[in-house]
């Protein structure tokens, strides 16, 4: 039999925050060398799972299937597509940076990386499964060590209060989508929860009309669809630098992904009769989010409701069902999740060093931290949707997408391009150009550490690399959006 | 060498001076007038060539000297450019020859070559005169040189060229380069001096008048493009069927019921307007003279607004395309006689009230090129193009005459070391014997210009154009004319006397002295041919002398037309007109300013307002400062660019990015903040609330979510098992 | 050499990237270094360029060089290049004028990697947009050349001035021309992208000789509106966009902002190549991809056209700032563009068509060139007497007579004088809308008046009148690296008003294919 990648790459993240768990507190150093290379590993992993998958072949690859309980239907059984392929990969990246930027993490590291470990398995969990008990399962997995993250490394001010928001709202979405899920997991008599199987149970119209909005909006509420989308941005403040990135970079994917393979790929037609919904609710996202964003002073919220906003495109891409809108929301889950990660590290350093993140009290920057400066710069340029980087690949076919089912629907959205433009320059301006403050002039703001340059390198060269080259990720993608596709009846 | 060839040549020279002077000699005086006079000789010699060739040529008008190149693509075809040489060409080439030549070899006397560097003379004034102690150690001023000498000699070999081209052009877009080429020159001379406020405001005042004018030619030459799909001169001036084409289609818009010729003539004739300093666009260059004295003024007052003229002589036949000789005038020749005969008369008035030397001969020469406007108005095609020549000739040698007095004038300011303005005439007198050439000179072309009977050549070409005016029947223009020119002679003759006869006014002008022979060889070269040109333009019925010299001027610049003009039938009346008003007019100005002892001007006192009018050219610089300057400058500065740009257009994009950021402060405050996320923290508290009540387990609220959550689920699930699924 | 032909675009359009890493990665310890890598580098795109206008063959028809390459297959676009007449011009005034700059720019204490670097990759965005047969890699390239010239402005634009914005608050000159030129731009653009977005949908490809055929011959109805409606709307959508860009009038406030404020370099290749951009969308795109819909709006742009010709020289007239007041004449030269463009547009097919768009293709490189020139003298002169107030100058002629000649020069050129490129231009612009819009022609000839004004205002301001005392001393001699910035320039700008053929003859060929009868 084959090499179980993909259990691997779920399981290496838990057993090595484990280990971690086992290692005496004190060695802080070892500690972070083992996360390190457990990140690492994963991240290798991940790649090679990514350019390993055979886009010709197409469909479920590296599929691993056990049964678990059979009674019940519940199996555990992994597998990846063109769709979840690259949040995978995503994963893993976010994973290996979120590693490198926490390096200086001095309160308690080893339960600190022990629990963003558990979390990055339930996230990787969710992205292969196969199986929708398996999927909440994972699901919880990933939610549960996020309020602690938040609780005890928090923004001392909000920290408790955004914990609760955060873990009450996922959970209340999660409880939503389980009824859904099990409703569909009774009504098909297949006494099955493996998803490819459920997918063929072809439910009766009424029931998808009935049930899609319970499973979609369940899971829709973690990827911060209107008008449960406010945890985000909290969450996001609160959050620690490293678990903002996996905040806003993974689990929000997560929400998003998870609509698509439980909500759209089950219930085919109860997303085709509820699309005008979702269409209504990801366009408020998109413009509302970006006009917020445009007067908030915080830095944090700032990237919290960008995030809002471009997550409202992935939904848009979703809700037209169109090859074109499918293949951008599939390109924007991992461009706005490298794009964000790369925003939240560098907000976190710019934090860590001027212990403030009013923008007001910000400036001058640049001269300091010349590579923060720069990789901010391409995060922006990315989230204005600039040609040349990966925002415009995912964008361009999402709107393409939207032109088809409903032209106006594009229009306004554009307008948030420029919205966007309009706050990331201003940013820019404040907080890394123009002289630095007089409050800020004392303590001495030195530049970042070498491994804080690698994880921004990184993150900004991969955010290049796909808007120079889409090649590298879209037809990979495309191949998935035709399984989509396929269950949408070629819609 | 083929008479082609030669023309094509005969620009470059001065062209080559201008290179050179600029990019290698400007800083070796000597090096730099040798290269300009030699140039300016070069081109001379080639014109007087092509003249003589011209001259010889049998039917030069069917067969005039022209070639040319493709310039221009257009389309699938090429635009042309190229040179001609017909009759009318000549002519003009022969005088431009010899004028540019003598400007020339003036100017080195003129701007003080071989005197000592002034004292504190600086580039962009005047030379103020240096100290030189001679042999018995007597320290006193001489005139200095001219700081920016090579310079000067640039800007005339530029000037030279733009001229030359303007004449052996085939077509108007060329005419057009040369003629703008010499609006630029005309620029930089009359701001020679450009450290004088006053030059300053000259030069710009006279670039922007002649643009008025230019504006309009370039709409006129775009619009005759547009129609014929040329510009060539023989392709449209000397083709029946386009004439009559032009004539018959009515201007666009069928605008004031003109014929396209009419409208294009028109558009043409306004550039002529501008730089032939026709009212209302003569305001440009009575302020010109701010340049160095005389030669750039006689530059632009005998040679470029020549240009003008000799234009819409050159373009006659479309100005007058559908007149018959005899017959009734196009709008367009109403309009130019109209302004033409205006013109002579209201510059003639001006000029009788100037006392600075200067300004009088720029006034009369916007009178006189009033005259030819007016001439070429009533239909005298050859009495234009002749008097055209002949004034080229006498003004030039009146402008170089009046330089030559200012110059020996300065001579007699530095001397006496009092500073008296040396070119009002009321500082002057007597120079008869302190100058004895240029007096002479000077007479004879004063005695020209005011068209002294038979020995001048003035007298001809102005008597040829009233026996038109008058054997026309255009008997208006012809009184006009008439008067003008007898305020001509008149102001003539009050400039002569003031100026050379009587005693000295002034110690200056008892020390005034003669000029070097650089600048009284050229008065002499000029005195002659402001004599002799007139007689090779004698008309056959002339009384006595008639028929003794054939009056060739007529025959050959006649053929230039398609049909030649047969001129008019003798009658004495015009001729007696001319008599009288030269020689009463010569009169009167000697009787009136013979002993004239003070500064006044004894017209002052009797004619009062009216003088009063006259000194300030009947205020037309205040008017129009009034009218147009300032109304511009504000819609410039204020309307444009304060209302229009920084108020309505960016106030508008403020606006709009003022609201957006409103927008998002709206939707957070209040809607974001308390709506939405009140909601959610109320549903939070609820729940909170609701565990709290049950009293399930009490640490951390987090368990009870979870609990409540897997109830939730557990019960759902529960449903679902007992009762079936349909919703 | 064959691999030389065969990529030469693909070699044009990135070897300025390339330069761009090269030169980042210097050592930041070794300015002068850095300076001359720049400047050497950059004349790579230009041999090159040279050998492209020397390789190319003016009688062909149609597009030569093309390229093609997968790119975004996914949408149906593809790296896609190629140049004909109209391009290639432009391709040589871009690989002309950024050396230039560069040389221009020597002066640049401040971060000299970055701003090098920068420019260098401005150079390629520019090489892009003209060489792009794709309409995505066109948009592509458009948005991308905002970010270089938007830091060029933001970081080394002039740091004295403020902007009064509202509420009374003010903001540094150069944040607030920086700001306004990206946002402007990009809202500008918005409509252009889903345009764009809209007729990918349509057409299923991008590919431009295909939407030549393609999108025109569509017909029926999209959107439940008649096809006639959306094409109109998306033909106003690309024009506003490039409107924004040329600028026309009332869309041009952003010019004398970012003009003023941007560095000397930057305001060169800002006149000299980015305005050329906008015009150069309405001649590859608006008109052959909406020739009826711009036949049937022609009037109103010819319109908007003379707005500009007129205001722009008014306005220009009525500044004291020397730099805005050059910045205006681009408004005022523009105008001149788009009224030939608009006259084609109307008139597509006759022989008016064709002079009008000859007059405006050269009027783009004509303007460029002297525009260039104007922006250069003008920060010679900054240099060294910090102030650019038109009223704090006067009679520096005898202190500087080598960049008074030079600036009387350039300045008779941008003033159109005959015998001089600009005249050329403007004439055949004249000469090719008179009989299709008389009226706004004969209007723009008040523009063209008032170019006199302003021209002359400058000069005599600066040059003449009695000299300022202050400035003796403090002003020095235009130098020997300033005079070979300036040298090309004038040179052209002679050659070209002398013998207009050699350039001429490529655009005329180019133009009458696409808009001969």
């Amino acid at each position: 039999m084959q090499f179980p990648i993909l259990s691997v790459i779920v399981f290496i993240p838990i057993l090595s925050g484990l280990l971690i768990l086992l290692m005496p507190g004190h060695r802080k150093d070892e500690i972070r060398v083992t996360a390190l290379a457990a990140s690492l590993i994963a991240l290798g992993l991940s790649a090679w799972a990514y350019f390993a998958y055979d886009i010709q072949m197409g469909g479920y690859q590296f599929v691993e299937k056990y049964d678990w309980l059979p009674t019940l239907g519940i199996s555990y059984s992994v597998g990846i597509d063109g769709i979840n392929a690259p949040l995978v990969l995503l994963t893993g990246i976010v994973m290996f940076t979120g590693v490198l930027i926490s390096w200086g993490i001095d309160d308690r590291p080893r339960e600190f990386f022990a629990f963003l470990f558990i979390l990055a398995t339930g996230v990787f969990g969710v992205f292969v499964a196969q199986d929708l008990f398996m999927l909440f399962f994972f699901y919880e997995i990933a939610v549960f060590p996020m309020f602690l993250l938040i609780a005890i490394w928090g923004w001392k001010q909000t920290r408790e209060y955004a914990a609760m928001k955060l873990t009450l709202y996922l959970f209340i979405g999660s409880v939503f989508s389980l009824v859904g899920a099990l409703a569909m997991y009774f009504s098909s008599g297949l006494n099955t929860f493996d998803m490819q199987l459920l997918a063929t149970a072809n439910f009766s119209t009424n029931f998808q009309i009935f049930w899609f909005p319970f499973v979609f909006f369940g899971f829709a509420v973690l990827g911060g669809i209107f008008p449960f989308h406010n945890w985000s941005p909290d969450g996001h403040v609160a959050a620690p630098t490293a678990v903002s990135m996996f905040h806003a970079g993974v689990l929000m994917k997560l929400g998003a992904f998870a609509a698509l393979r439980v909500g759209i790929m089950l219930l085919p037609e109860g997303a085709i009769y509820w699309r005008w919904l979702i269409l209504g609710l990801a366009t408020v996202n998109v413009v509302y989010g970006a006009f917020i964003a445009l007067v908030q002073t915080d830095f944090k919220y700032v990237i919290g409701f960008s995030s809002v906003s471009h997550m409202g495109l992935v939904m848009l891409g979703f809700a037209t069902l169109t090859r074109e809108g499918l293949l951008g929301a599939g390109v924007q889950m991992f461009s706005h999740g490298v794009m964000t990660a790369l925003f939240f590290a560098v907000v976190g350093m710019v934090y860590d060093r001027a212990h403030t993140r009013n923008i007001p009290e910000l400036g001058g920057f640049s001269t300091r931290m010349p590579w923060v400066a720069i990789a901010f710069i391409v995060g922006g340029l990315v989230s204005m949707g600039m040609p040349g980087f990966s925002g415009f690949v995912a964008e361009f076919p999402i709107f393409m997408g939207v032109w088809r089912v409903m032209p106006i629907v594009a229009i306004i959205a554009a307008v948030s391009i420029v919205i966007t433009a309009g706050y990331i320059i201003r940013i820019t301006g404040q907080v890394f150009y123009g002289k630095v403050p007089e409050p800020l002039e004392h303590h001495n703001i030195g530049d970042v550490t070498v491994l804080d340059k690698v994880a921004l390198g990184m993150l900004s060269a991969i955010l290049i690399a796909i808007g120079v080259y889409p090649a590298l990720m879209v037809p990979l993608v495309s191949s998935g959006v035709n399984l989509v596709l396929s269950l949408l009846g070629g819609a | 060498m083929a008479t082609e060839t030669l023309v094509w040549l005969l620009p470059l020279p001065p062209l080559l001076a201008f290179f050179l002077i600029v990019l290698f000699t400007n800083k070796s005086k000597a090096l730099s007038h040798t290269i300009g006079v030699g140039a300016a000789f070069l081109s001379w010699l080639g014109s007087m060539l092509v003249f003589a060739r011209a001259v010889q040529a049998e039917h030069l008008g069917e067969h005039p000297f022209l070639s040319s190149i493709s310039w221009l693509p257009v389309g699938e075809g090429w635009f042309e450019i190229g040179i001609l040489i017909d009759p009318l060409g000549a002519v003009t080439l022969f005088f431009v020859a010899w004028t540019i030549m003598t400007i020339f070899l003036y100017s080195v006397g003129y701007q003080n070559f071989g005197q000592p560097k002034g004292d504190h003379d600086r580039a962009g004034l005047p030379p103020h005169g240096a100290t030189v102690t001679d042999a018995h150690g007597h320290s006193h001023v001489v005139p200095s040189v001219e700081p920016m000498y090579s310079r000067f000699f640039a800007f005339l070999g530029l000037f030279a060229f733009g001229m030359y081209t303007l004449v052996v052009s085939d077509n108007l877009l060329t005419l057009f380069v040369g003629w703008e080429i010499m609006g630029l020159c005309s620029y930089l001379l009359i701001g020679f001096w450009y450290g004088k406020p006053s030059a300053r405001a000259a030069m710009i005042k006279a670039f922007m008048t002649t643009r008025v004018g230019d504006m309009f030619m370039l709409l006129g030459i775009a619009y005759l493009y547009s129609i014929t799909g040329t510009l060539n001169f023989r392709d449209i001036l000397y083709n029946e069927e386009v004439l009559h084409s032009l004539a018959a289609t009515p201007a666009l818009g069928n605008f004031l019921g003109l014929s396209a010729a009419g409208l294009i003539g028109l558009l043409l004739f306004f550039g002529t307007v501008g730089k032939s300093a026709q009212f209302p666009l003569h305001v440009w260059l009575p302020d010109a003279m701010e340049g160095p004295t005389p030669v750039s003024a006689m530059i632009h007052a005998a040679t470029m607004v020549s240009a003008g003229v000799y234009m819409v002589i050159r373009m006659f036949p479309l100005l007058s395309a559908g007149w018959v000789e005899g017959g009734a005038l196009t709008p367009t020749m109403t309009v130019m006689a109209m302004i033409g005969a205006f013109t002579a008369l209201f510059a003639a008035t001006i000029a009788l009230a100037q006392n600075d030397i200067k300004r009088v001969l720029a006034y009369s020469t916007i009178s006189q090129l009033g005259y030819m406007i007016a001439a070429l108005g009533i239909g005298a095609y050859v009495a234009a193009a002749f008097h055209l020549i002949t004034h080229a000739f006498f003004k030039a040698l009146l402008f170089l005459g009046s330089g030559s007095v200012i110059h020996g004038m300065e001579h007699g300011v530095m001397h006496s070391g009092k500073h008296i303005d040396p070119q009002n005439m009321f500082n002057m007198g007597g120079l008869k014997d302190k100058m004895p050439i240029t007096f002479w000179t000077f007479l004879i072309g004063g005695f020209a210009l005011s068209g002294f009977p038979l020995v001048t050549a003035g007298f001809w070409s102005k008597d040829e154009i009233l026996a038109d005016a008058f054997g026309h029947h255009h008997y208006v223009i012809f009184l006009v004319l008439a008067v003008s020119a007898l305020l001509t002679a008149f102001y003539t003759m009050r400039q002569i006397t003031l100026t050379f006869l009587g005693k000295p006014r002034t110690e200056a002008a008892q020390h005034a002295q003669e000029t070097t022979w650089t600048m009284t060889l050229p008065l002499a070269i000029l005195a002659f041919l402001a004599i002799t040109a007139g007689w090779v333009g004698i008309p056959e019925y002339f009384p006595l002398i008639g028929g003794l010299l054939p009056n060739w001027f007529h025959h050959f610049v006649g053929e230039t037309l398609l049909e030649p003009m047969h001129g008019v039938s003798f009658s004495y009346i015009p001729l007696l007109t001319s008599l009288v008003v030269a020689l009463g007019g010569l009169y009167l100005g000697w009787m009136v300013y013979r002993n004239v002892s003070g500064e006044t001007d004894p017209l002052r006192q009797p004619l009062g307002a009216v003088y009063k009018w006259l000194e300030h050219k009947y205020y037309f610089d205040e008017l129009y400062d009034y009218v147009f300057v300032r109304p511009a400058r504000w819609i410039a500065a204020v309307f444009t660019y304060r209302w229009i740009d920084q108020g309505v257009i960016d106030g508008f994009l403020h606006g709009v990015a003022f609201i957006s950021t409103r927008i998002g402060g709206v939707l957070r405050n209040y809607f974001d903040a308390p709506v939405v996320n009140g909601f959610g923290d109320f549903v939070g508290e609820g729940v909170k609330r609701l565990g709290q009540r049950f009293r399930i387990v009490q640490t951390g609220s987090l368990q009870q979510y979870m609990l409540m959550a897997v109830l939730f689920a557990l019960s759902a699930m529960a449903y679902f098992l007992f009762f079936g699924l349909q919703p | 050499m064959d691999f030389i032909v065969n990529n030469l675009l693909t070699l044009i359009l990135f070897s300025p990237l390339l330069v761009a890493i090269l030169v980042v990665a210097l050592p930041k310890s070794e300015p002068a270094l850095i300076r001359w890598v720049a400047f050497i580098g950059s004349l790579a795109p230009l041999a090159l360029s040279l050998v492209l206008w020397f390789q190319f063959q003016p009688g062909q028809v149609g597009f030569q060089f093309q390229e093609k390459a997968l790119w975004y297959e996914a949408i149906g676009s593809s790296y896609h290049v190629g140049v004909d007449g109209l391009s290639i011009t432009m391709v040589l005034l871009t690989t002309l004028l950024t050396p230039l700059c560069i040389l221009a720019s020597f002066n640049i204490k401040d971060r000299v990697r970055s701003f090098m670097g920068l420019f260098l990759m401005l150079e390629t965005g520019m090489l892009g947009v003209f060489l792009s047969l794709d309409l995505l890699l066109f948009f592509v390239f458009w948005e991308i050349g905002l970010v270089p010239m938007y830091f060029l402005i933001n970081q080394w634009g002039s740091e004295k001035g403020e902007r009064k914005i509202w509420g009374g608050r003010t903001v540094s000159a150069r944040n607030y021309a920086s700001f306004k030129f990206m946002i402007y731009t990009m809202a500008g653009s918005l409509g252009l992208l889903l345009a764009i977005q809209m007729i990918g949908v349509v057409s299923g490809t991008f590919d431009l000789p295909v939407l030549f055929q393609q999108w025109t011959a569509l017909d029926g109805s999209l959107f439940g509106l008649p096809i006639g409606t959306v094409k109109a709307i998306a033909f106003w959508a690309f024009v506003i966009a490039f409107a924004i860009k040329v600028p026309v009038w009332p869309f041009h406030t952003w010019l004398p902002d970012a003009h003023t404020e941007a560095p000397t370099a930057g305001s060169m290749i800002l006149a000299g190549v980015l305005l050329k951009l906008g015009a150069y969308g309405f001649l590859r795109l608006v008109l052959p991809l909406y020739p009826e819909e711009a036949r049937y709006y022609a009037g109103a742009l010819a319109l908007l056209a003379t707005l500009a010709i007129i205001f722009g020289a008014l306005a220009a007239y009525g500044q004291d700032d020397f730099k805005r007041l050059v910045a205006y004449s681009s408004v005022n030269h523009m105008g001149f563009v788009v009224l030939g463009i608009a006259a084609a547009a109307f008139a597509s097919g006759t022989e008016n068509a064709v002079i009008a768009m000859n007059g405006a293709v050269l009027q783009m490189f004509n303007h460029g060139l002297s525009a260039a020139g104007m922006f250069f003298l003008v920060g010679v002169i900054y240099d060294r007497l910090h102030t650019r107030d038109l009223r704090e100058f006067g009679g520096l002629f005898p202190l500087i007579p080598v960049y008074g000649g030079i600036l009387i020069f350039t300045s008779m050129a941008s003033l159109g004088l005959p015998g001089l490129n600009g005249y050329v231009s403007e004439f055949l612009v004249v000469r090719g809308s008179w009989p299709i819009f008389t009226l706004f022609t004969a209007l723009s000839t008040i523009g063209l008046f008032f170019t006199g004004a302003y021209v002359l205002k400058g000069v005599a301001s600066l040059l003449h009148g009695p000299l300022n005392q202050r400035w003796i001393g403090h002003v020095t001699e235009i130098n020997a690296r300033e005079v070979f910035v300036i040298a090309p320039l004038m040179v052209l700008m002679l050659v070209i008003g002398v013998w207009p053929a050699w350039i001429l003859d490529v655009i005329n060929r180019a133009v009458t294919a696409l808009f001969g009868a």
